[in-house]
């Protein structure tokens, strides 16, 4: 891969870009006497895909459902397009880490359940969340229950169901954590391809240096309790030109740099 | 106690007649309605309790009492209330069934995922939405748990009406028998009623077997 083509990857580090989708600023989190989260600001660009990554327990399951309006700030702010988050909303949709779905609910159901809950005519919500359940690699389980599926495919059912309601604004909480290496890998193509074609801003929790720098426009390297942002890279890695990124020098540069940055934490 | 088989024989005898069908008639209809009521009113405030901090400290206490308070001393007081008709066995067999349900539906909610609770407001859900379509699924196993176990007291409930409120139904039957020492056929209509409480009990059971699967993976 040549000097010109890194030039011209996706993001230049030294503009970002005007447009903010999300914005956090200054928020704080306390759970009674544990801090979680504090003082933290940032900001997440539309149409691009953002990562945190950070160790465990830090704080980012936290700042996920803060931005989801799920739980609120102890102090400080969330704005999704200029407007203040106060609670969940149709511009939003989330990955649960712990996948939540229905077990009573087949997975057609599953899939369609928040379009169910937008009040969504039967027939056109099973048509898209038909769609979706193809798109994630599930045709021909629609009709299973939860209890019958792999964790991995668990997973995908989440994913279905938070693409299926079209937000603008994806909240993916280790969306990826209990699929195999070969799922994960297509996923991420996949995710690559969503965020070039649908301008949705994406918003996403990984335990993977390498996933975070394969996939993100910028990540947020969050550092334990109570947490804030400690660095913002912004990988200028192109990802045309047919070769492969995993091998690219730049690429490896950039996990080194931010295993550098981590590693103190993971003992 | 009469031999077996004498009240085997009366048994088959006695299930014809009509004066039999008559008291089953009456006493399964006390038995419904008051089990429909116990139901519908206490799993919704189990629910509720469940999910409402001060509701929970408000009732909790009077339905903790109540559900191991002798209930046939109050049955006086409910013929003073509400006079002597079919309304007080309803309201007694009601009285019998209900704690159970509420304590059951109110654990069963206590006990649910707190993800699918979140992961159902995320995507816009209104509180009846989420009462409807999370809380009560995600309690099912333990409401029918208590609905079984509400059943037979409500058995227990409506015979102890039949006998104290107004002779009717089964308890006119067991009145008479026992009044005319005919032990065979107060045997009988004994045994008539175990078997019909452990049939529904037994139903209900399988039920809650059937829905087990799931609520392991909640
Ligand atoms: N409901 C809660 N009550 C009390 N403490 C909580 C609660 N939720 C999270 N915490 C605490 O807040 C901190 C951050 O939790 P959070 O789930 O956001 O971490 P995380 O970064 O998502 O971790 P992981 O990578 O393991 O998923 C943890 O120390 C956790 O113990
Ligand atoms: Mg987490």
């Amino acid at each position: 891969m040549s000097q010109i083509d890194r030039s011209l990857g996706r993001a230049a580090p030294a503009a970002p870009p005007a447009d903010i989708a999300v914005s956090v600023r200054g928020v704080s989190k306390n759970y009674g006497d544990v801090q979680a989260l504090e003082n933290l600001s940032l900001d997440f660009p539309r149409g691009q895909l953002t990562s945190l990554l950070g160790p465990s327990g830090c704080g980012k399951t936290t700042l996920l459902k803060i931005i989801a309006g799920l739980i609120p700030a102890s102090s400080g702010s969330v704005e999704v397009d200029g407007r203040p988050v106060e609670g969940p909303g149709p511009d939003r949709a989330f990955v649960f880490q712990d996948f939540a779905l229905l077990p009573w609910a087949s997975v057609l159901r599953n899939v369609a359940f928040g379009l169910e809950l937008r009040g969504v005519a039967r027939s056109e919500r099973e048509d898209r969340a038909a769609r979706y359940i193809r798109e994630v690699g599930l045709a021909g389980f629609e009709q299973s229950f939860p209890h019958e599926l792999s964790g991995g495919m668990r997973q995908r059912v989440g994913l279905a169901r938070a693409l299926s309601v079209d937000a603008d604004v994806l909240l993916l909480d280790e969306p990826f954590s209990a699929v195999d290496e070969q799922t994960r890998r297509k996923f991420q193509e996949d995710m690559l391809a969503l965020v070039e074609t649908e301008r949705k801003t994406f918003i996403f929790v990984t335990h993977s240096i390498e996933e975070a720098v394969y996939v993100s426009d910028q990540i947020a390297i969050l550092l334990p309790r109570p947490s804030r942002v400690h660095e913002v890279i912004r990988p200028s890695i192109s990802r045309g030109g047919g070769g492969n990124i995993r091998r690219d020098a730049e690429y490896l540069d950039i996990v080194d740099e931010i295993w550098a940055s981590l590693r103190s934490y993971v003992e | 106690m009469p031999p077996l088989s004498e009240v085997v024989v009366t048994l088959l005898g006695l299930v014809t007649t009509p004066s039999f069908l008559d008291a089953l008639a009456t006493t399964a209809y006390a038995f419904w309605a008051g089990v429909i009521v116990a139901v519908v009113i206490g799993i919704p405030v189990g629910i509720l309790m469940g999910r409402s901090r001060l509701l929970d400290e408000l009732l909790l206490p009077w339905v903790n009492i109540f559900l191991s308070a002798p209930l046939t001393a109050l049955v006086p007081v409910l013929m003073v209330l509400f006079g002597f008709g079919m309304r007080t066995i309803i309201i007694t067999t009601t009285l019998f069934a209900i704690w159970i349900i509420i304590l059951n539906a109110r654990a069963g909610v206590k006990n649910i995922n707190r993800s699918l609770v979140e992961m159902s407001r995320s995507f816009g859900a209104t509180p009846l939405d989420a009462f409807f379509k999370i809380y009560v699924w995600a309690a099912l196993p333990e409401i029918l748990g208590g609905v079984r176990i509400g059943v037979i007291r409500a058995v227990k409930g409506v015979i102890i009406g039949q006998l104290l409120i107004s002779i009717v139904g089964f308890g006119a039957l067991f009145e008479l028998y026992a009044s005319n020492f005919l032990m065979a056929e107060f045997w009988a209509v004994l045994i008539v009623l175990f078997a019909l409480a452990f049939t529904l009990s037994e139903f209900l059971a399988y039920l809650e077997r059937k829905i087990a699967y799931y609520a392991a993976s909640r």
